[in-house]
């Protein structure tokens, strides 16, 4: 039996086609389609419900070492106020999760972690905590919506004070008063697109959505599924649990380099093994269809007769209006512009090899903030 | 749910237009299009192609998936709607009028239904 979110009745009330994913009831998508969905963060902004991520708590004297020790980013780096991405590794240097980390204070931290890896994430966690420290796992009790696009920073402003409000990229501010309603709100999310994460007790959930699409509908704000969610983050070049990474795949060969940090003091789980597998191979590349058709995950990929690689995720993309994949390839055939044939159901389709991420949102223009 | 009374309906969600005694036109329903989502491509057969009753003659693809659109009739294709190829949203904006295959010399259909029972039958899928 799939659980609930607290927002369940506002999909339904919304007109949500709800699914069961990761364990919960969600909407793929509404009565407006994906495709709308998916422009609508791109050019004002859409509000996802993923109150299905799992929140954990780490406090106490030794919290910094224990994430250090578990994690392949370095903690330590991380102020009060920001957030920061990081592989969570098994000891065999392959994922066990990809996850963000808000640093909530010297000694307290809040980890968000994928729905479907919840239980084995907290099964790993507490199996390797040491020292002084304490753990709690809040997913139960806390909601968690993303609000994305161009007009998400206008929307927030209508709501609350905008000074108060996070601005640079991957930092969050607690206590945002929503209408009265305490919230943390990071500025991070999974579209490529400016905007933000809100969260907050279970309690409000509803309460704060009614409040955003109200605050929103005039600046084209609605409600977006698990469909557009996917395509937003393929065409931003996010990998994902299950498609780009798994427990044999490590974050080097991922291009994740940036956010493992061999020299930390202290070493972390499965450095060792991760280093002894190197010089990798393969390599995450991006796909371009070029001829028609779309390609999806685990489609084989050919020079001529020479099998090189396979996709890992695959969709059409509204907002380049083709078909896009990201693959892994064996790294010597893996240079951008090389022409590649994918095959789908038995027949071939012309593809190039292009550059990560598909989308990069034009960051010139600062987002504008109107006052409260 | 746009279910018009002058076709017929197979139970897979495509709808059958008796153009003469022994052609016909073949399409996806409103509740077809619904269940698909945006469609965004579609792999058309060829004029010349045969088709059999309950077997499939072409796919389709929406944001999310693809899925086999089944013949309704046994024949051969006449004439494909060559306009899906670059719109094949209009399965999603016109499913009535966005036809997919036409079909002569037909000699076999598998089970029909009229818009009231297939209505009875879309009332049933949603319902679960």
């Amino acid at each position: 039996m799939e659980k609930k979110t607290p927002l369940y009745d506002c999909h339904l009330a919304a007109g949500g086609k709800l699914v069961p994913f990761a364990g919960y009831l969600l909407p793929i998508q509404y009565a407006t389609g994906i495709i709308t969905e998916h422009m609508a963060v791109r050019q004002q902004a859409g509000l996802f419900d993923v109150s299905h991520m799992g929140e954990v708590i780490y406090s106490g004297r030794d919290a910094e070492k224990n994430l250090n020790r578990l994690l392949t980013n370095d903690i330590a780096l991380l102020h009060y106020g920001e957030v920061c991405y990081s592989p969570m590794c098994n000891t065999e240097g392959g994922f066990v999760d990809d996850l963000i980390v808000y640093k909530l204070g010297d000694e307290k931290y809040m980890l968000v972690v994928n729905a479907s890896n919840r239980e084995k994430d907290v099964a790993w966690m507490q199996e390797h905590l040491f020292g002084e420290v304490q753990f709690a796992d809040i997913s139960d009790d806390t909601a968690e919506l993303a609000l994305q696009g161009p007009n998400s920073t206008a929307i927030l402003a209508k709501l609350t004070d905008a000074a108060a409000l996070p601005v640079d990229n991957y930092t969050f501010k607690e206590n945002i008063q929503l209408n009265g309603i305490s919230c943390l709100v990071s500025v991070t999310g999974y579209t490529g697109e400016m905007g933000y994460e809100i969260y907050l007790d279970n309690a409000h959930a509803a309460e704060v959505w009614n409040l955003l699409l109200t605050a929103g509908k005039e600046l084209g704000l609605i409600p977006c599924g698990l469909g557009s969610r996917d395509t937003l983050r393929l065409e931003a070049g996010m990998p994902l649990y299950g498609h780009e990474m798994n427990d044999r795949i490590t974050p080097l060969e991922i291009g994740l380099s940036y956010f493992v940090h061999l020299e930390k003091e202290g070493g972390f789980l499965g450095k060792e093994a991760m280093i002894a597998k190197k010089p990798y191979t393969n390599k995450r590349v991006g796909l371009k269809v070029i001829g028609r058709g779309i390609v999806r995950e685990q489609e084989k990929i050919f020079i001529g007769e020479q099998e090189i690689g396979i996709t890992t995720s695959g969709t059409y993309c509204p907002y380049f209006g083709c078909g896009l994949a990201m693959a892994r390839v064996q790294k010597k055939y893996g240079k951008i512009g090389t022409q590649v044939d994918v095959e789908v159901r038995g027949k071939r389709i012309a593809a190039e090899i292009v550059a990560l991420p598909f989308y990069k949102r034009d960051r010139t223009t600062a987002p504008s903030v109107s006052s409260k | 749910m746009n279910i018009p009374q002058n076709l017929l309906y197979s139970k897979s969600h495509e709808w059958v237009l008796r153009l003469d005694e022994t052609t016909v036109r073949i399409g996806i329903t409103d509740m077809a299009q619904q269940l698909l989502g945006d469609l965004v491509y579609i792999n058309l057969p060829e004029v010349g192609d045969a088709v059999t009753s309950g077997e499939t003659f072409s796919d389709v693809e929406s944001v999310k998936a693809v899925s086999d659109i089944f013949s309704p009739v046994t024949g051969e294709i006449s004439a494909v709607n060559e306009e899906l190829r670059d719109h094949p949203q209009l399965m999603n904006s016109a499913p009535y009028e966005a036809w997919i295959i036409e079909v002569k010399n037909v000699s076999d259909r598998e089970e029909l239904f009229a818009a009231e029972q297939y209505a009875k039958i879309c009332a049933e899928e949603e319902g679960h």
